[in-house]
């Protein structure tokens, strides 16, 4: 089984959203990835869209980056609507 | 009662049942987690369809039986499934030939028995026929995986096809139920099956660098209740608890 | 996917746990958190694993078939929760074929109430209430600990739990309502299965070594004996709907306390199953140790294939 490399399981529910991170597995390829996590993580009709990826193809940012990756954002509070000041009396903006 | 009718349709159940009570047998002890969770669907799904099956069987007769009384009070020779799926899982290549020779007919069937002229029937093999499109796509692949893996994978993978190669005929045998069934239009032509049945295997063997079996003689009796040996013990253990402890409910 | 090696400042580290910020694989971790991890988690996974084959005894002599069906989905789903939990236990960089090695060498440890045998089909009954009850009062916690994988398991788990525990129950009314034979064989089945599964909760408290330092952690949220109390106060009234005798004379309510006042635990015994000598622990160990063995070719030949065959190189069928 060493083997048969881990698989990450992304799957799309019936409700129209992105597929979401469900979780992993090991199978020795992509078409068993699949049929796997059909089997694993659709038991109780989860999903109706299945996305498999090998966990070593993901590049994932470093936890050390944390603060220059994400804190920059923070100040830029225009980005909401609730920073922008509407009259009582304007409707429908 | 319609005794072409019950009789076709404890084939069938039968069949389900028999099949996944062997399946069953593995889950816990599979190959691989993944693998062990993907049979147990399998045996699932049989067991779904075969409590299908019995519930109808047992309105047909309108003797007071239901799914239970027809799966755990009746004895070997009225059991009416095919030898095949009564036959040990054994090794993993065992279990692999079983479903798959089963898988390729079982999804031929379902798919003429999904028009046939009892409304009941059609409704159960369109449901069944989505599930087995399915266990034939996992049988075929593992097929191939045995077959085209190792040396030792394929050794057993070849022994266990040409061991189980004599319990296929039976499939596509005609007797008088089912001759009776064609022509009322509940049941297909079952040799007609096996042309269809038989591309499955020779383009899935090929693919597997698998011999397809050349033995001629084929074992029958399972439909009419002439089983091998085996089956005794899986319903001595199958219906221990309402043997033992009759007319109770649980 | 492991990052070993970075190293960590405990203060900073206990800090963000104390700010419930959640831990990820690649953050940096103490050691010792990382073994804590590894340890508990392969544990649970194991006893998933292991749990699948006291009720999988049963699997092929259930009663009725909607029986069978609900059997055959339950043990499956405990299949499922050990896939979970390897899985997160794999982002700490230990590999499911190492854990599995040292199971099966008899270095890991599972919980030791698998080690009891399943004799009647009552004990089904016990196992989906009093076992996966206790589980369930000790996972329910976990899905809020510190470890990002860890959590996000238990929160599928505990999901997909919540029919084992009510599936158990329900064949206990049906037994304790059935025919006198079958009312037996739910009484003896409690009286079996009561002790094991308060022993579930782990040693009492002043004997338990690694507790402390996991609840500082956040990777256990409540101690033993809280828990163990939680359990008895939510089952005893279960019990006496089903008009059944828990096996303890000293069990008795508490108004000052609030709490069920029981027993004492047999932790002799409790020692002695963790130490191998269990009615059942060779008989586990051993189907695990031959599906693992028989299972072997299998994998083999799945992975030879795929080495063969590189991605979308065939279809057929």
């Amino acid at each position: 089984m060493s083997d048969w490399p881990l698989w990450e399981v992304f799957i799309r529910s019936q409700h129209g959203l992105a597929h979401k991170h469900v979780g992993s597995l090991h199978a020795p390829d992509a078409e068993m990835a699949i049929k796997n996590a059909r089997d694993v993580y659709t038991r109780r009709n989860e999903g109706v869209s299945i996305w498999v990826v090998r966990s070593s193809d993901i590049t994932a940012s470093s936890p050390g980056d944390k603060e220059p990756l994400f804190d920059p954002a923070n100040s830029k509070v225009y980005r909401y609507p609730a920073f922008y000041e509407v009259p009582k009396e304007i409707k429908n903006i | 009662m319609d005794n072409v009718l019950f009789e076709y349709l404890l084939r069938s159940g039968d069949n389900c049942l028999i099949l996944s009570q062997r399946l069953s047998e593995w889950c816990g002890h599979g190959p691989v987690l993944e693998e062990d969770i993907a049979l147990t669907n399998v045996a699932l799904d049989l067991l779904g369809q075969a409590r299908f099956w019995l519930s109808y069987a047992g309105e047909v007769e309108d003797a007071g039986r239901d799914e239970d009384k027809l799966a755990f009070l009746r004895d070997t020779r009225d059991f009416r499934n095919v030898l095949l799926v009564e036959q040990p899982s054994g090794d993993y290549a065992h279990t692999t030939a079983r479903q798959f020779y089963f898988d390729a007919w079982h999804y031929l069937a379902l798919g003429e028995l999904s028009h046939s002229s009892d409304g009941r029937i059609a409704a159960i093999a369109e449901k069944a026929r989505k599930e087995a499109a399915y266990h034939l796509e996992r049988s075929v692949d593992w097929i191939i995986r045995l077959g085209d893996g190792t040396e030792e994978s394929h050794h057993r993978m070849q022994c266990a096809a040409d061991a189980l190669w004599m319990y296929t005929g039976e499939l596509f045998e005609m007797d008088e139920i089912d001759r009776a069934a064609e022509e009322r239009g509940i049941g297909p032509n079952l040799t007609a099956l096996r042309a269809p049945w038989r591309v499955q295997v020779e383009r899935t063997f090929a693919e597997a660098t698998l011999q397809v079996p050349a033995g001629q003689w084929m074992q029958r009796g399972g439909k009419r209740g002439v089983h091998t040996e085996k089956l005794g013990y899986v319903l001595a253990e199958m219906q221990f608890l309402q043997r033992a402890y009759p007319g109770s409910q649980w | 996917m492991a990052t070993a090696g970075i190293q960590t400042n405990p203060d900073e580290f206990q800090e963000r746990i104390d700010a419930g910020i959640k831990i990820e694989p690649k953050d940096a971790m103490p050691d010792a958190y990382r073994k804590t991890l590894i340890r508990q988690i392969s544990q649970h996974a194991h006893s998933e694993i292991v749990g699948q084959l006291p009720e999988g005894n049963w699997i092929t002599r259930a009663p009725s078939l909607k029986r069978k069906a609900i059997l055959l989905a339950k043990v499956q789903d405990e299949a499922g929760h050990g896939l979970y939990l390897y899985s997160a236990a794999e982002t700490l960089g230990v590999t499911r074929e190492q854990m599995i090695e040292d199971l099966l060498a008899g270095k890991a440890k599972y919980s030791s109430i698998f080690n009891y045998p399943t004799l009647t089909w009552a004990d089904i009954g016990a196992i989906g209430w009093l076992v996966d009850g206790s589980a369930i009062i000790n996972q329910i916690p976990i899905c809020r600990c510190s470890y990002g994988p860890y959590a996000r398991a238990m929160v599928r788990i505990c999901k997909e739990e919540t029919f084992h525990q009510r599936q158990g129950f329900e064949i206990m009314l049906t037994l304790s309502r059935g025919t006198a034979e079958q009312k037996a064989m739910a009484q003896d089945a409690l009286n079996r299965w009561w002790w094991p599964s308060l022993m579930m909760h782990g040693p009492s408290d002043k004997d338990s070594k690694h507790s402390a330092q996991s609840m500082k952690w956040k990777i256990k949220l409540f101690s033993n004996d809280e828990l163990r109390q939680k359990f008895v106060d939510q089952t005893v009234p279960q019990a006496e709907f089903l008009g059944l005798t828990i096996p303890d004379k000293e069990l008795k309510w508490n108004p000052e306390r609030g709490h069920y006042d029981f027993g004492q635990i047999d932790w002799d015994e409790f020692q002695n199953i963790v130490q191998g000598n269990g009615p059942c622990n060779q008989e586990r160990l051993q189907a695990r140790i031959s599906a693992h063995r028989d299972g072997a070719w299998v994998r083999e030949a799945a992975a030879a294939y795929a080495q063969k065959h590189p991605r979308g190189a065939r279809r057929s069928a």
